[in-house]
């Protein structure tokens, strides 16, 4: 259903080309929830952003192929975009107290967007805006329609603005660490409330975050990008229970676990390369502990199957990294 | 939203009651001055002066000779010019009042269509040809000083050609709208152009550096992600959000100019307004007339502050309930 293929996006800055992203390609099916995860400045929203055209920076330069329901979107014109964007691409964002529009009320909002991709009249789209706000757990929609986005908490201010990804039915929805500026609780809430609505809207999901927890909770698929390139792909599963990157080993390390003795919150050594220089070998190679010759070079994605990943270590050096590391982790 | 409005006009009555505290306690209490001589003038007898302490009750306590005062600005409306002999002051007032409300109503109208619409054309067409040109002009004419500004548009239309391409433009001066509304149009209509560049400059650069700003904003993204044309949000959203602080300096702007702020351009294009009647007031040492127009001034002031807030409650619900 969306197909991207060698994503580059780089912008020109005065130290030089910035490259964002750098070859990212993945597919999502239909009803299908890919989690793209990632460091800050990883590029995963860049990428996102930048396939819908919602990068509007003199100094960008995007190519590559993005393929939505077979036809090419990268590079169509603001008008033809217009109708791609909140018509069958719906999106979600990361901060729900700044996303909206503090002087008009939300369902003014909602309607707005409905009567941009329909022609329903303006009381059909009030009725189907007051419908979406029940739908996703608002409590007395006909009068909250009416309200200002001040007025409501961040996790209701977030289900106003999945109502309105939702209002036109997208095929597709992009969430961009819908959970990230909300609180514990709210945050298991609103995903919850996000796998709902994508069982019953039939739509696909592509949700970014940085959080292995969300990955594991929502996705199918998941693509793990460090420095604009992506290090690892694969169905949720393996890449969560047998992960082959060793950034993807740091990344699960790093999250905290209640039943671990080890109560040192593990972190991946060294800072995230910055975009304007990364190395031309593996870009995760400077921080890597198992570092070699070769990786002086830059891997390709391969592996066996439908689970790739991009670095030089072969499968017998990973069993036994990864079995020193268990006995290891079992005797602290 | 009505008793947010009526909590904002009461707490106006109360600023207004405070400022008149103040100004009264500046001219009436002053150490080391003597109040009837500042009010008589500068060659006053002294039976003139016993009779002004009579009446403004010079040598009875600071809250009485308060009370008086407002007595005679307020309910006898006769408080008097003792450097023009008999010349009441509200009357005064009330003639020149509307001078000065048609050239800054006119002026304002002026300004505020030409400042948003330069405004939103420069944010409009960031990096194109057009948007530094705007902000130029802009420049230029917050730059030019109202008086010079002012003399230039006089010498062209009142002398050089004046035979002319500027043979329609009449004599300066004032003419009623109730008399002739043509006229008074076009009596006004370089004084408003001149008056108006200013603010229109200030408010044109104000305003795209607003909507460029908003147009960062998380807001905007969202409702470019609901596939709305550029157009739509610019207006709509944000245009919508930037005109807060456009109104905020509108009405400071708005109530100091009626207030008597306009005096350079009444000045120099010789409208009999507020401003005139300060300026002749303050030549001349007629402190009852000065009193009159800091009151007057203040008051409009308060008023348009007031009316500013409702507005403001009115464009951001975010203000209604603080």
């Amino acid at each position: 259903m969306l197909s991207v293929r060698d994503l580059r996006v780089s912008f020109a800055t005065r130290q030089g080309a910035l490259r964002a992203v750098d070859g990212l390609s993945f597919d999502v099916g239909s009803k299908e929830v890919l989690g793209i995860v990632g460091e800050s400045g990883s590029g995963k929203s860049v990428a996102m952003y930048s396939m819908l055209g919602l990068v509007r920076d003199s100094n960008v330069t995007i190519s590559g192929s993005v393929k939505f329901e077979g036809r090419e979107i990268l590079g169509l014109s603001d008008r033809e975009m217009q109708s791609v964007r909140g018509g069958d691409i719906g999106m979600i964002f990361q901060d729900p107290m700044t996303a909206l529009t503090p002087v008009y009320t939300v369902g003014w909002q909602i309607v707005e967007q409905i009567r941009a991709h329909t022609d329903m009249t303006k009381q059909q789209a009030r009725e189907r805006a007051i419908g979406l706000l029940g739908e996703v757990g608002i409590p007395d929609p006909k009068s909250r329609v009416d309200h200002y986005p001040h007025e409501f908490s961040g996790g209701m201010r977030q289900r106003v603005v999945i109502a309105m990804a939702l209002s036109c039915n997208p095929k597709l929805l992009i969430a961009d660490e819908p959970t990230t500026a909300l609180d514990v609780t709210t945050q298991a809430q609103i995903l919850d409330l996000m796998l709902k609505m994508q069982e019953s809207y039939g739509s696909s999901i592509v949700i970014i975050t940085h959080d292995m927890g969300v990955i594991a909770e929502m996705a199918h698929r998941v693509v793990v990008m460090y420095a604009g390139r992506p290090a690892e792909i694969g169905p949720e599963v393996d890449v969560v229970r047998y992960p082959r990157h060793p950034y993807t080993w740091g990344l699960l390390g790093a999250v905290p676990r209640v039943d671990s003795k080890n109560r040192r919150l593990v972190t991946i050594p060294g800072t995230s390369v910055s975009p304007l220089d990364v190395p031309e070998g593996c870009a995760f190679g400077p921080r890597c502990e198992h570092r070699m010759e070769i990786c002086d070079e830059r891997p390709v994605l391969h592996g066996p199957g439908d689970h790739l990943d991009a670095c030089w270590l072969s499968d017998a050096q990973r069993l036994a990294i990864r079995s020193a590391r268990s006995v290891a982790g079992g005797a602290s | 939203m009505r008793s947010f409005i009526i909590r904002r006009l009461i707490s106006a009555v109360l600023v207004l009651f405070a400022i008149s505290v103040m100004v009264f306690l500046i001219f009436f209490a002053t150490p080391g001055v003597d109040p009837a001589a500042r009010i008589a003038g500068r060659s006053a007898t002294p039976q003139i002066l016993e009779q002004v302490r009579a009446a403004f009750g010079l040598n009875r306590p600071i809250p009485i000779r308060y009370l008086l005062m407002m007595e005679h600005l307020f309910i006898k409306h006769d408080l008097t010019s003792y450097v023009n002999v008999g010349d009441r002051v509200l009357p005064q007032i009330l003639q020149a009042a509307p001078v000065t409300l048609s050239l800054v109503i006119g002026a304002a109208v002026i300004w505020l269509i030409v400042g948003v619409l330069g405004g939103v054309v420069a944010a409009a067409n960031r990096g194109k040809f057009i948007d530094p040109l705007i902000m130029f002009v802009g420049i230029a004419a917050v730059s030019v000083p109202a008086y010079w500004l002012g003399e230039v548009v006089n010498y062209f239309t009142q002398s050089k050609f004046h035979s002319s391409i500027f043979s329609w433009v009449p004599s300066s001066g004032y003419v009623s709208p109730t008399t002739n509304p043509w006229q008074w149009a076009l009596h006004l209509l370089f004084p408003w152009l001149t008056l108006a560049a200013l603010y229109a400059g200030i408010y044109a650069r104000v305003l795209r550096a607003e909507l460029v700003n908003a147009m960062n904003e998380d807001y905007v993204r969202t409702a470019r992600a609901k596939g709305l044309s550029e157009r739509r949000i610019l207006l709509r959203h944000a245009l919508r959000c930037s005109l807060i602080s456009i109104v905020s300096l509108f009405g400071l702007d708005f109530g100091a100019l009626i207030g008597g702020a306009a005096l350079l351009t009444e000045v120099v294009m010789g409208l009999p307004g507020i401003g005139m009647l300060t300026y002749n007031a303050l030549q001349n040492l007629d402190l009852p007339v000065l009193m009159g127009c800091v009151m007057y001034g203040a008051f409009f002031i308060v008023l348009a502050n007031a009316v500013v807030d409702v507005l403001y409650a009115w464009l951001d619900p975010r203000v209604r309930l603080a």
